[in-house]
């Protein structure tokens, strides 16, 4: 009777062991290494890798550079949110309203063939203006801004960046808000009553608190920001998706590219999630 | 009222001064029409039932709730809506409040020097040898290096007196300092207050306690719906009481 008992207990604690074990890592990380075993002795994987090597590069830079200024912009955007001075408040939550209302690709889009030949068609008129005046040479740099032949155009890469960052500028503004506002009421009001002023006691008391709350969504959006950085091979930027697409097309080897392009993004999101993961666990046993 | 704000000798006593304070929210009027003059020196203890407006007249002398009407000075300061003015009375007006609001991510003494160093502008050293002076004086000198939570409510309370203590304030606001703690922690926090009021601190100090109110209290003032219904000293409050609803409170809670 008492060994049945036992028995059955153990086989649940079995059951339930097994039940907890990262099994989707497990074969996330077999998936990985038949790959990786294919990439060795088939030449095809071989050559791919090789061609989308460059595009690696492109990845990482634009979610790096486009993630710094996002999140700057997040941050000042964020405490625009929870400022109590109506301009302010209002232009930062138009801007995040409307970011936040537009498809990423629209944006990609707009930066790309709308705001950017507008600025750089503003910045030609101040160039021609001003050689008008005699006051610069007719071949200026601001006039000939945008002029191919001149190699003078803004790069592709770089208006992807823009369009990325402040999409998710936007994101992380709410996340930084909702951060700043998860901080109780009397925190201010202590800090205030010291004597401090609103700008002391969000630098010393207020943000230091929630910047440590809002790691783990931030490495998110980070993640979120890695994958989305595809989008901008519809800009002919060539990151690993444009890459992809350029080798299929021309080796019509879909099946062999295309796996090869869903491994490199899973590779790196999988890591950088494993990493959110621990942060977290890291932020919750440190308390508060 | 029998005071006249414009003789000079008069405010230079008196380091508080509310006039005709009027606090409403939305339809509610915390605080009606209030007018306390408080002299340097003097241990002012607000009792009254909950919802009385004690605590938000308290918060309206270093502007923590921003009056509806009314006037208040402070060390010869008149408070109006400027910033600077608010940040220069906060500086000389300590307070400590019910649920401590100790910065749970600094260690106890950096809790302490933070606002010297940034408000006051002292040098580190400076700042630190205060900050120990401060925690012997509320008796936890060992508790420098821990973090807030690591600490009890009593001993957090005491911290956070200290905390307000380093910014030599001319004044002390106590808004209900023992409310949230453990029956065994209170005495200890009431000590270092009863240490405060024979030192000389002028306190303000809304509180349940009454045994405090008798042992330290200059003066006491009784409010009831927003208003100031008795304003004597604390043997006549307990042993006389003149009003009625006076009456009905004391006979709820003693």
């Amino acid at each position: 009777m008492n060994d049945t008992r036992n028995s059955a207990s153990t086989q649940v604690r079995l059951t339930n062991t097994l039940a907890g074990l990262p099994w989707w890592l497990l074969i996330v990380t077999l998936a990985g290494l038949f790959m990786i075993y294919s990439f060795y002795t088939d030449k095809t994987y071989n050559s791919i890798f090789g061609f989308l090597k460059a595009g690696l590069i492109v990845t990482m830079r634009v979610t790096f550079i486009s993630y710094a200024i996002a999140i700057t912009l997040g941050l000042l955007t964020g405490l625009g949110r929870v400022s109590k001075n109506p301009i302010i408040y209002n232009v930062a939550t138009l801007y995040v309203q409307v970011m936040r209302g537009l498809p990423i690709l629209v944006t990609i889009l707009y930066v790309s063939f709308v705001i950017t030949p507008w600025l750089m068609a503003q910045i030609n008129w101040v160039g021609v203006s001003l050689a008008n005046i005699n006051l610069l040479s007719p071949d200026n740099v601001l006039a000939k801004l945008g002029d191919r032949s001149a190699g003078l155009n803004v790069d592709f890469e770089v208006r992807a960046i823009a369009a990325l960052s402040i999409s998710y500028g936007a994101f992380s503004a709410e996340i930084f808000r909702a951060g700043i506002e998860s901080i109780g009421r009397g925190q201010m009001e202590a800090a205030r009553s010291l004597g401090m002023n609103y700008f002391q006691a969000m630098r010393h008391v207020i943000l230091p608190q929630a910047i440590r709350r809002v790691l783990p969504p931030l490495g998110n959006d980070f993640i979120a920001m890695l994958k989305e950085s595809s989008l901008v091979s519809v800009l002919g930027v060539q990151d690993i998706t444009q890459l992809g697409r350029l080798y299929s097309a021309s080796s019509f080897e879909y099946l062999k590219t295309y796996n090869m392009v869903a491994l490199m993004y899973l590779i790196m999101t999988v890591i950088l999630s494993l990493g959110v993961k621990i942060t977290e666990k890291r932020l919750s046993t440190d308390g508060f | 009222m029998a005071f006249n704000i414009d003789n000079k000798d008069d405010k230079k006593e008196s380091i508080i001064i509310i006039k005709n304070l009027d606090k409403h929210f939305g339809r509610v009027k915390a605080v009606n029409n209030v007018s306390l003059e408080i002299k340097t020196g003097q241990v002012v203890v607000i009792i009254g039932p909950s919802g009385s407006g004690k605590s938000t007249l308290l918060r309206c002398i270093n502007y923590l709730e921003t009056p509806s009407g009314g006037d208040i000075w402070v060390d010869g300061i008149h408070l109006t809506r400027k910033s600077k003015d608010i940040n220069t009375v906060r500086r000389e007006v300590g307070m400590v409040f019910q649920q401590f609001n100790l910065f749970p991510h600094l260690t106890v003494l950096e809790n302490i020097i933070l606002a010297q160093t940034v408000v006051r502008q002292r040098s580190q050293n400076e700042a630190v040898e205060m900050a120990r002076k401060q925690l012997a004086r509320v008796g936890i000198p060992e508790k420098a290096n821990v973090y807030p939570e690591q600490l009890s409510g009593g001993q957090q309370q005491r911290v956070a007196i200290a905390r307000a203590l380093a910014m030599n304030p001319k004044v002390m606001l106590f808004d209900e300092p023992t409310s949230a703690l453990d029956p065994e922690m209170i005495k200890e926090v009431l000590e270092v207050m009863l240490n405060l009021a024979k030192e000389g601190m002028t306190m303000v100090v809304v509180t349940h306690e009454m045994g405090f109110a008798k042992n330290a209290a200059d003066r006491i003032i009784f409010m009831d719906g927003g208003s100031v219904i008795e304003d004597t000293i604390p043997s006549e409050l307990f042993t006389d009481p003149k009003h009625s609803r006076t009456k009905m409170f004391l006979s709820k809670i003693l």
